[in-house]
């Protein structure tokens, strides 16, 4: 028996003239994602997409735990594939779903016909269908109303397929449909979510992290890597660019006040990043801030990293509670490598009292005793380059 | 260059004990408890190795047990003698500077109606035999100490457990955790009146996944990993041969305690010598601790930082204290020094393969790290 899967893109078919060049995104990243388990055919039609495996050993249950995690997909079906004959329909329709079948009581079976040649009508598959599912499971009940299960029987030009409940998909637009935009990223457990969550509306990302040997360790890097390939597995491959950041800590350390460090510190990541973000094509930046969680993420503080950056900045978690966002990071499962107990820049020379209501002037006084331009293009040249999958 | 200073974490396998593993895994690779010829040579290899290590203790082959890990033996110890002697009595006197795998059984047992009394060092890092003499009673049926501490290297007075315990008229067993004294101290068991003593192979040179427990003659324990039997019942599971193997070989090779310990007692003069004169440094470990390990704090500078730091230039070594972030290490707080000084700690742990050249290139690593980063460590 040939087994395809049917995928509903949800939002993708609300779109206008454009739909076809996102379908035709989706589909690019399916197949890419596809690529270990082998050749598949995808065919959009109307608002469902057919995969079908052109390969005798493709392992479904992987598909299905890779589809999971594509954005632009609001829900997926396995459907087995049949020849356009009834007794074939009735015969496999209970074996094909009996896994479905065994874990529930009540079910009805819906029966759509384009194929108007068949010789039975809709409601006369139907009918036929539920006769020998219950013929199967006598203990079943049919509900029409408020089934456990919809046993769906499509007939299309081709062949009959019979699908049980649809899985629910990533939802969002396809990744590559909204742009490119640089994460910073830290190694806590916000910026991760940040990314995924701007990755769900179609986003291409880049990565930024900071680190600071010997203030922070190898293990730290590592756990930046294994974040943003977590993330990787739901936004596809990300550049992730490393800036040697312990030269400028310390002379900020030294030249500056320490109440402005984290502040300054924050505006010399924004030019950073500004620059590696334009130099690589992103159109935003993003940031896993979160309104008035430490002192450097009040709005006054906001406003001064802000006013260094030359594109705008996105931040998908600035209305969250921790709470709301420590539980998106344990569905994506970022949050256990989150918690790994190692230092990230951020927290190496932390202020004992940093100013919460700073302001931009103020930054700028403070900023004379460095050589800013010096500092950032340095950075910026010495970035290393790696693609994380 | 590159200079490896934790000898207590793990050493590096002599090259006799690598070959024989290899030897064991290629050729030798029979389950010992086979009854065909592949399987009586592995046997044969398990036995010689039981042997070597019985008689570095100076005692008999079948009190030798090996289990898994230096983790595996102290669960072993513990949650066996306590089921064995449970209806004897529920008091276990044990330390507050215990290994984890020691102190993670106590937190246990205590939940199981136990009670259990860890007793405090003091500011030597060491604790003193009449703490224990009041402690122990006819109701304790279990004393469990490490012989060496891990952190500072303090040698706490395990040979003196047995007569304490005999004077309180306790029928408590006495476990020794020997894993950081095994192959530095010289160990008599049987002279000493040790009931149990755990000993780990990683730690002497030899692969990690193999460990024994020495089981007095005539003291039963109860296993708690059931099975197929081996190790006569307490560590059940097929013997990991090549670890084994390897085990028997480093502890033949390394010989006798006295040179080694000349050597590395010298080592530790030297560094202490060149430490002396960096007046950002001082010495945490008491000067009577076991010259193997040597516990440090640079002034200013977080643990984690100079380990970093100093691992960037090649030099290997752990943090003194366990985390800045988690609780500070038991025995450096119970010396009584400044948090400052605890959480920019460092051990050196030394082995005798080390030399002087390294400990040169150290200190002037930890030059060069103390001028790159003085004073910018966290306030």
């Amino acid at each position: 028996m040939k087994e395809i899967i049917l995928i509903k893109n949800g939002e993708l078919a609300l779109k206008g003239l454009n739909r076809s060049s996102f379908e035709s995104v989706l589909a690019k990243t399916i197949r890419r994602r596809f690529a270990q388990l082998g050749k598949v055919n995808i065919v959009c039609q109307q608002s469902t997409m057919t995969i079908d495996p052109q390969e005798a050993d493709f392992d479904m249950d992987k598909a299905i735990s890779v589809l999971e995690k594509v954005f632009g997909i609001a829900g997926f079906q396995r459907a087995a594939a049949v020849e356009k004959d009834m007794a074939v329909i009735l015969d496999t329709a209970p074996k094909y779903l009996a896994e479905q079948l065994e874990s529930i009581s009540t079910f009805k079976v819906e029966a759509k016909r384009s194929d108007k040649k068949f010789p039975l009508k809709s409601p006369e598959i139907s009918r036929d269908v539920g006769e020998a599912i219950l013929n199967a499971y006598p203990d079943l009940t049919v509900d029409v109303h408020n089934p456990d299960l919809t046993v769906t029987v499509e007939i299309r030009d081709n062949y009959a397929y019979i699908r049980g409940d649809q899985i629910k998909g990533a939802g969002g637009m396809p990744v590559g449909t909204g742009g490119k935009a640089a994460i910073l990223i830290s190694g806590g457990i916000d910026s991760p979510v940040a990314a995924w969550m701007m990755s769900k509306r179609g986003v291409v990302l880049d990565a930024i992290h900071f680190a600071s040997p010997p203030f922070t360790s190898p293990q730290s890097e590592q756990k930046v890597h294994d974040l943003l390939a977590q993330v990787a597995k739901y936004s596809g491959n990300i550049a992730l660019f490393t800036v040697a950041f312990t030269d400028i800590q310390q002379k900020i350390r030294a030249n500056c006040p320490e109440e402005l460090f984290t502040l300054i510190m924050r505006r010399f990541m924004m030019r950073i990043s500004n620059e590696i973000a334009k130099n690589n094509g992103c159109q935003a930046l993003v940031t896993g801030e979160s309104i008035g969680q430490v002192a450097s993420q009040t709005m006054p503080a906001l406003a001064c990293t802000d006013a260094v950056a030359e594109m705008p900045v996105f931040r998908p978690l600035i209305a969250m509670d921790k709470e709301e966002i420590i539980r998106i990071s344990r569905k994506i499962e970022t949050f256990d490598i989150s918690i790994r107990p190692y230092e990230d820049c951020c927290t190496v020379f932390t202020p004992k009292h940093p100013r919460t209501r700073p302001t931009v002037e103020m930054l700028v006084e403070a900023e004379k005793a460095l050589d800013v331009d010096a500092l950032v293009k340095e950075a910026v040249e010495t970035a290393r380059f790696e693609i994380i999958k | 260059m590159e200079v490896y200073l934790d000898n207590s974490a793990t050493t590096k396998p002599l090259m006799s004990a690598a070959q024989k593993a290899l030897t064991m895994m290629k050729t030798e690779y029979g389950n010992p408890s086979s009854l065909h010829r592949k399987g009586f040579e592995a046997s044969r290899e398990l036995e010689n190795a039981r042997q070597i290590i019985a008689d570095s203790l100076s005692v008999g082959s079948e009190c030798i047990y090996f289990s898994p890990s230096g983790t595996a033996a102290n669960n072993t110890a513990i949650f066996g003698a306590a089921q064995a002697l449970k209806r004897k009595g529920s008091r276990i006197v044990t330390t507050a500077i215990e290994h984890p795998s020691v102190q993670m059984c106590m937190n246990y047992l205590e939940t199981q109606g136990f009670e259990v009394v860890r007793l405090a060092p003091d500011k030597s890092g060491n604790i003193d035999v009449e703490k224990f003499r009041n402690a122990v009673n006819e109701n304790t049926i279990l004393v469990s100490v490490m012989a060496v501490n891990n952190e500072v290297g303090s040698i706490l007075p395990f040979e003196k457990l047995k007569k304490i315990i005999k004077a309180a008229k306790s029928p408590a067993l006495l476990h020794i955790d020997a894993i950081q004294a095994y192959m530095k101290l010289e160990l008599k068991p049987e002279k000493h009146g040790i009931d149990l003593m755990s000993l780990s192979a990683h730690k002497v040179h030899a692969l990690k996944g193999a460990s024994a427990l020495y089981v007095a003659k005539g003291v039963r324990i109860k296993p708690y990993i059931l099975g197929g039997g081996q190790e006569n019942g307490l560590f059940s599971g097929t013997q990991a041969m090549p670890n084994i193997a390897a085990f028997g070989e480093a502890v033949k090779e390394l010989g006798n305690v006295n040179s080694r310990y000349e050597k590395v007692s010298k080592l530790n003069a030297y560094l202490k010598e060149r430490l002396s004169q960096l007046d950002f440094v001082s010495v945490n470990s008491p000067d009577n601790a076991l010259p193997y390990i040597l516990n440090i704090s640079v002034e200013g500078i977080p643990s984690q930082v100079s380990v970093n730091a100093l691992s960037q230039k090649g030099v290997y070594l752990s943090a003194g204290s366990a985390c800045a972030k988690g609780h500070r290490s038991e025995v450096l707080t119970a010396m009584e020094l400044s948090p400052k000084r605890i959480d920019s700690a460092l051990r050196i742990s030394l082995s005798f393969e080390n030399t002087v050249e390294e400990i040169d290139y150290f200190i002037n690593a930890l030059k060069e790290t103390y001028t790159e980063i003085q004073g910018t460590g966290k306030r």
